[in-house]
């Protein structure tokens, strides 16, 4: 379908689900960037959004309230994990933290899948004008429109708190040296406890907005956790900023290849990884 | 006589207990010579010499497949229980049964393949090495039921897929040691390409959305060889990896494509998922869907109104209990067990567990090459749960119907479960490819 106006539509698409992605990638970064923990249960985070805003969207038929329910359910989640499970791993080696993150991520998965079964369940997109917008260039859904916008938001809230806030300055200074962060008074296990609960709501956060778009069933987070490691590989393993090129750069290999081939969009875009990877090991953003 | 008598009563004592010793080697004689007919094969004899037999269940429990898979569980869970129970409608398929299958209980466990011929092929490892399994069922992806297929040759214990369309199947991955009693690619396309080019004209041009491996790409062959016979084109075919979640940019292509009719493949998840995205891209407003080879539970996820006046190509469906009472005896059975309607995925299995069964009692023996020789028969099945059927020794596809249906409005909805109507029954004989067309070699029995 290699035409001028499908060329269009596809570079503004890849632009639009890079912007998901890189929403769900945004969580995955922040943990590791500033706990070194690889949080291998963030798929299932996002999975249990979609739920949560499912189980808040059927008691109030609100979308507002869905995503409300989503995103600070799976951040009381997150910091449940962190102060029961994940903060004994911090000084453990990194094979154990991704067990015990992948084991959380079964557990979590299996718990919905007994809850609520592996039927998928919708959540309505809400309407501001009509369900499909004609952009001129392509015929396009209005909510994922709308999802591009509120991800720049949300992406740029994030970007605030953690570059422009106190918050954000201990946290990265609690990355540079914990010991003497702590001795200057600061409580840096709460601040880490903290973080593990921003990622976790981040990764809660894109599972609710990504449910009217993608049916909610337990296992969705689990081919969304492979092409969030793309994207984290591609941007920088723990660079914010990363996350959100690496997310874009992802989207548009795809919606791009899939012109050509339908077939290679998604070898094109490991193809991109492995090219990262033997150019720039730490990735485009990444400093280590 | 008289000798013995003359050497006392010692050694006459020692006759006699030769004589019985050799009565008794002649009374268990034609049971040996019976089983130094069949030497061990596979699980034979290890598998049957208690009291039961085990069957090892391979289903996806998990990923895109998921609910098909445990759907299927159910139906192979609830034949067990018929066979063991002695029920009716088990008897009525296959008639030798009294308990269980040759006298053994059969006994089984459930494995989660999660639609992955790797981990299929471990769980199908343990049924055999730990549990001397006599018979491996379960699939809903082609590729597990390709793997198994092979694992079974190799191993000598006979596999039977549940679901799975790909025509490679019992094509070119035939094996001697497994046998398919569902619809496939090329069954369902010969049964629904007259309908559609029927009722939607034969100037169609058509894009299809295609799961890429071999299921899907067996499906694209069959629907566009049949489809552009009856004068349609395809205008592009857009291949997507198994378990996708995103097709923004395949609804885009095919938005562009100037295609006026959208054939989906896709199956379990990945049917849900881009049905609804090519509903919120517009693509289903101006264009007709057809679904060749319909998921379970595909209507109930995405709704009736999206598959109002949509035809597609279906194994079994609850509503054809008036056409097959057999059929109307699963329903009940199935529904009085589970709460809920069975969906194709179930019969498939209930079927194969039945007919499984009624080639080992007509083959009397478990030993696999006999039980093959039974299956291989060609008898004919007068009738079941979809009418009459029969296997095809040459290829070891069963000869069975495939159901068109169509989707009913909302409005004409006469229960929550009456998704459809039902537009025609085909019968087998007269939609099947010459059973060498896709490269069937069996292989040896032994």
């Amino acid at each position: 379908m290699l035409n001028w106006g499908n060329f269009v539509s596809q570079l503004f698409n890849g632009l639009v689900s890079g912007a998901l992605l890189a929403l769900i990638s945004a969580g995955l970064t922040i943990v590791y960037g500033t706990l070194g923990v690889l949080n291998l249960a963030h798929g299932a985070l996002f999975m249990l959004g979609g739920y949560a805003g499912f189980v808040a969207y059927q008691a109030t038929g609100s979308f507002v309230v869905a995503v409300v329910v989503g995103a600070l359910f799976v951040g009381l989640v997150g910091v449940v994990l962190e102060r029961l499970i994940v903060r004994f791993f911090y000084a453990r080696p990194e094979e154990d933290q991704i067990l015990v993150t992948f084991g959380v991520g079964i557990v979590i998965v299996e718990l919905v899948r007994y809850g609520f079964g592996s039927l998928s369940q919708s959540v309505q997109a809400p309407v501001l004008v009509s369900p499909i917008v004609n952009l001129g260039f392509a015929i396009y859904p209005e909510y994922r429109l709308l999802a591009f916008a509120i991800v720049a938001v949300a992406l740029a809230i994030l970007y605030f708190v953690l570059y422009r806030t106190r918050l954000g300055m201990v946290v990265r200074a609690g990355i540079e040296d914990s010991q003497m962060v702590d001795m200057l008074g600061i409580n840096v296990q709460r601040i880490f406890m903290l973080v593990f609960g921003i990622g976790a709501m981040a990764a809660g956060f894109a599972g609710i907005i990504n449910a009217p778009i993608i049916s909610v069933t337990p296992n969705v987070g689990d081919d969304i956790l492979i092409e969030c490691f793309v994207v984290v590989v591609i941007g920088g393993v723990g660079s914010f900023p990363g996350a959100i090129v690496g997310g874009i750069i992802a989207g548009e290999i795809m919606s791009l290849t899939s012109m050509f081939n339908p077939q290679l969009s998604q070898v094109m875009l490991f193809a991109a990884m492995t090219l990262v990877l033997v150019t720039r090991p730490q990735g485009l953003f990444g400093t280590r | 006589m008289s000798k013995s008598l003359d050497l006392g009563g010692a050694v006459s004592r020692r006759a006699v207990l030769i004589g019985m010793a050799g009565a008794a080697g002649a009374m268990a004689l034609p049971e040996i010579a019976f089983a130094a007919d069949y030497p061990p094969l596979g699980t034979f004899p290890a598998g049957q010499a208690g009291d039961s037999v085990f069957v090892g269940i391979d289903v996806p429990l998990t990923g895109t497949y998921a609910a098909a898979g445990a759907d299927e569980q159910k139906g192979i869970e609830l034949a067990i229980e018929h066979l063991n129970s002695g029920d009716d409608l088990i008897k009525a398929i296959s008639p030798k049964t009294t308990k269980g299958v040759l006298g053994k209980t059969v006994t089984s466990s459930a494995a989660d393949e999660a639609a992955k011929a790797d981990i299929a092929v471990q769980n199908a490892t343990k049924f055999v090495q730990d549990n001397k399994a006599s018979l491996l069922i379960g699939s809903v992806s082609s590729g597990t039921a390709v793997a198994l297929n092979h694992f079974a040759q190799d191993q000598k214990v006979i596999y039977l897929p549940g679901i799975s369309g790909s025509n490679d199947t019992t094509g070119k991955d035939c094996t001697r040691y497994s046998f398919r009693s569902c619809f496939y690619a090329y069954s369902t396309s010969a049964a629904l390409a007259p309908v559609l080019i029927d009722k939607l004209g034969k100037t169609r041009k058509a894009a299809y959305l295609t799961p890429d491996y071999t299921y899907g790409h067996t499906v694209y062959d069959s629907m566009t060889k049949f489809t552009e016979a009856g004068g349609w084109t395809t205008v592009t075919n857009q291949l997507f990896p198994l378990g996708a979640t995103d097709y923004s940019a395949y609804a885009l292509n095919i938005a562009n494509s100037g295609a006026d009719t959208l054939v989906v493949i896709g199956f379990g998840n990945d049917a849900v998922n881009s049905i609804k995205q090519a509903k919120q891209f517009g693509l289903l407003d101006k264009m007709t869907l057809v679904v060749p080879y319909m998921s379970p539970y595909l209507v109930q996820q995405v709704g009736q109104d999206l598959m109002a006046g949509v035809y597609a190509g279906l194994d079994f469906y609850w509503d054809i209990g008036d056409k097959f009472p057999l059929a109307k005896q699963f329903v009940d059975k199935f529904e009085a067990k589970y709460g809920a309607k069975p969906e194709w995925g179930a019969h498939a299995g209930y079927l194969q567990i039945a007919l499984w069964a009624d080639a080992v009692e007509t083959a009397g023996t478990f030993y696999p090459p006999e039980v093959i020789k039974a299956y291989e028969s060609g008898k004919k099945y007068a009738d079941s749960t979809v009418g009459p059927i029969s296997w095809r020794a040459a290829d070891h596809q069963l000869i069975r119907p495939v159901i068109v249906v169509q989707g009913k409005k909302t409005a004409d909805m006469k229960g929550k479960d009456d998704f459809y109507s039902v537009v025609e029954v085909v019968p087998g004989d007269g939609i099947m490819q010459d059973p060498k067309a896709f490269g069937c070699m069996l292989g040896e029995a032994t």
